[in-house]
């Protein structure tokens, strides 16, 4: 709409107003009381989408609101594109730069009236819930069938028999425990940042943690399994070690928990609460990648089982891959982030 | 590219010095196996055999390679870490886990074979990184580099391939590298499948690497031929 029309209209309307309430001498505020319903002026914003490898053309917005968010523009897009749903859409202002947020407004970012942006396909993705879901009941079911020693995995003679060590009686039900922790973690207490993750994640996941729970399982329940050199002694250290860690775990995920509000994705620098088993954030960033660590020492000295040992390093030079990455954008994040904390180890690593 | 006087690129130029003359030396070694090779063929007469006359130098500098990998992680030789990482680990794992583990299997011919293969193919390439890194490279060597792959990929892989296959009934007699159960470990392994595993494991893999060169001899040599159509 022109402002100067307007300007127009409006002063019209203020000096009628003006004159019939001329008796009272009351301050006229500058915001103009509308004898009829009159826009504030809207510049509206032209999107145009283009391929970031090939920068074809893909779809011109117009008529798109300066508020309007990332997120909306996505739908759009969507609308005229339906193969792309929003959540495998990457939009950047820079066809080589970063991944423009979903909360990103329209109008704050560093674009003209006309707006460029530059489309990248994520590929198929899959919510991180189905993943963590599917990643994690496989191992439950595996581990279960070796321990019931269902056929054609050991000799036949052994079939449905169980083991005489009450070690392996021991260790399954820590191991069921822990998946069922982290499956029940999974529903009702991770707060998700992403809601999704490549596809082909979860081939990948899945091989990991089902292969490493064959591969573990079938030596824990075999017939020939031999329990650990120092007997009772060692089986009660390491499980008081392995449920101290998994006290210490959940610990850390309802505190971590509790930092996000439901439904945000707001980032808070962690702190030690009452909770004793959260103290360790003193000293470390990712402390529940340093329980994780704990428990699964604890489950390999319980079973004296190579395997286990193997997947336990495995998974701590990923984790502390992981933990590396979050202690520095916790750094990049926060300038007052408590200088002590160290990624994983305390001092250490 | 002529050195800058920045410190950066004199750092560069100094790396690259020292991996010129390593490169180099490493092809003159692998001149010494295959001269070694010849005269023990002309001293024998035949072909039989031949692993003994080279046994020591293969072992010694199909190990020394592994620093290869960390040039390429460094980038000073301009290949992919993955591809020359796996490479490296197959040629050490052959000479070591198979060949010299093996005793009976180092009068087999397929040995001879994938020596050859490989002695060949690391005379060229050194000579191209070699020639590369002086920025003098003769279109010779480039195109070798490039085509005679076509060859002695597949002699190379073939050789390979008998070899473990002839290991194969000596491992399960004797069962080595294998751990059993019971132990206080709990771990086994089964050398035996393992290498069965690894032969089959060539399927998927050798036709990437094979067609992962046709692809580099398109790109580097394909513009030769454009040239020679312009002129």
């Amino acid at each position: 709409m022109d402002a100067l029309a307007l300007e127009a209209t409006g002063g019209k309307k203020a000096a009628n107003g003006a004159a019939a309430a001329a008796p009272v001498p009351a301050p006229v505020p500058v915001k103009r009381k509308p004898a009829k319903k009159a826009k504030k002026a809207v510049v509206f914003f032209e999107v145009e989408i283009l391929d970031a490898k090939t920068k074809d053309k893909l779809c011109f917005l117009d008529k798109v609101e300066p508020n309007a968010t990332i997120g909306e523009i996505k739908s759009m897009f969507h609308k005229s594109h339906p193969q792309w749903y929003p959540a495998r859409q990457s939009i950047r202002l820079d066809p080589k730069g970063k991944s423009l947020k979903d909360e990103d407004v329209l109008q704050h970012l560093p674009v003209g009236t006309t707006a460029t942006l530059y489309f990248r396909d994520l590929g198929a993705q899959i919510s991180w819930v189905t993943v963590f879901l599917t990643e994690y009941t496989g191992p439950l079911v595996i581990y279960l069938m070796f321990y019931f020693r269902v056929p054609f995995i050991y000799a036949p003679k052994y079939d449905f028999t169980t083991s005489k060590h009450w070690v392996v009686h021991l260790a399954c039900m820590c191991l069921s425990f822990h998946y069922v922790k982290r499956l029940l973690e999974t529903l009702f207490v991770h707060r998700f940042s992403h809601g999704t993750m490549p596809l082909r994640n979860i081939f990948k996941n899945c091989t990991y943690y089902w292969g490493f729970a064959a591969w573990m399982a079938y030596y824990i329940n075999h017939p020939l399994y031999t329990p650990p050199v120092y007997g009772e002694q060692q089986i009660r250290m390491a499980l008081i070690l392995f449920l101290f860690c998994q006290i210490g775990n959940f610990s850390i995920h309802i505190a971590l928990r509790n930092l996000r509000p439901p439904g945000s994705k707001t980032r808070k620098i962690p702190y030690p609460t009452k909770n004793p088993f959260t103290w360790v954030f003193l000293l470390v960033s990712c402390p529940n990648y340093t329980y994780e660590l704990g428990s699964w020492l604890g489950f390999t000295l319980m079973t004296q089982c190579l395997p286990v040992a193997f997947f336990t390093l495995v998974g701590f030079i990923q984790m502390t891959v992981w933990a590396k990455g979050k202690h520095r954008s916790y750094l990049k994040e926060f300038r007052d982030y408590p200088p002590l904390r160290s990624p994983i180890l305390p001092f250490i690593l | 590219v002529s050195a800058s006087s920045t410190s950066s690129s004199k750092t560069g130029s100094r790396a690259k010095l020292n991996i010129y003359c390593k490169i180099d030396r490493k092809c003159a070694r692998w001149l010494v196996i295959a001269v070694g090779l010849v005269r023990a063929y002309i001293a024998r007469g035949s072909y039989h055999g031949l692993y003994y006359s080279i046994e020591k130098p293969l072992k010694f500098f199909q190990t020394g390679a592994l620093l290869e990998i960390l040039h390429c992680a460094v980038g000073i030789v301009p290949s992919s870490v993955v591809l020359t990482g796996f490479q490296v680990m197959s040629r050490v794992f052959l000479t070591w886990a198979v060949t010299h583990s093996v005793r009976e299997v180092q009068s087999e011919d397929s040995v001879l074979l994938f020596v050859t293969a490989w002695t060949v193919t690391e005379i060229i390439r050194y000579s191209f990184y070699t020639f590369s890194l002086l920025n003098h490279l003769p279109f010779l060597i480039k195109w070798a580099r490039y085509t005679f792959f076509f060859v002695l990929y597949p002699m190379g892989v073939t050789g390979e391939l008998l070899t473990i296959y002839a290991s194969l009934p000596f491992i399960q007699k004797t069962g080595l590298y294998s751990v059993t159960l019971p132990n206080k470990y709990n771990f086994s392994f089964d050398y035996y499948t393992f290498l069965i595993l690894v032969m089959l494991s060539y399927i998927p893999i050798f036709p990437q690497l094979y067609f992962h060169m046709i692809r580099q001899r398109k790109k580097v040599l394909g513009h030769i031929e454009d040239y020679s159509k312009v002129e």
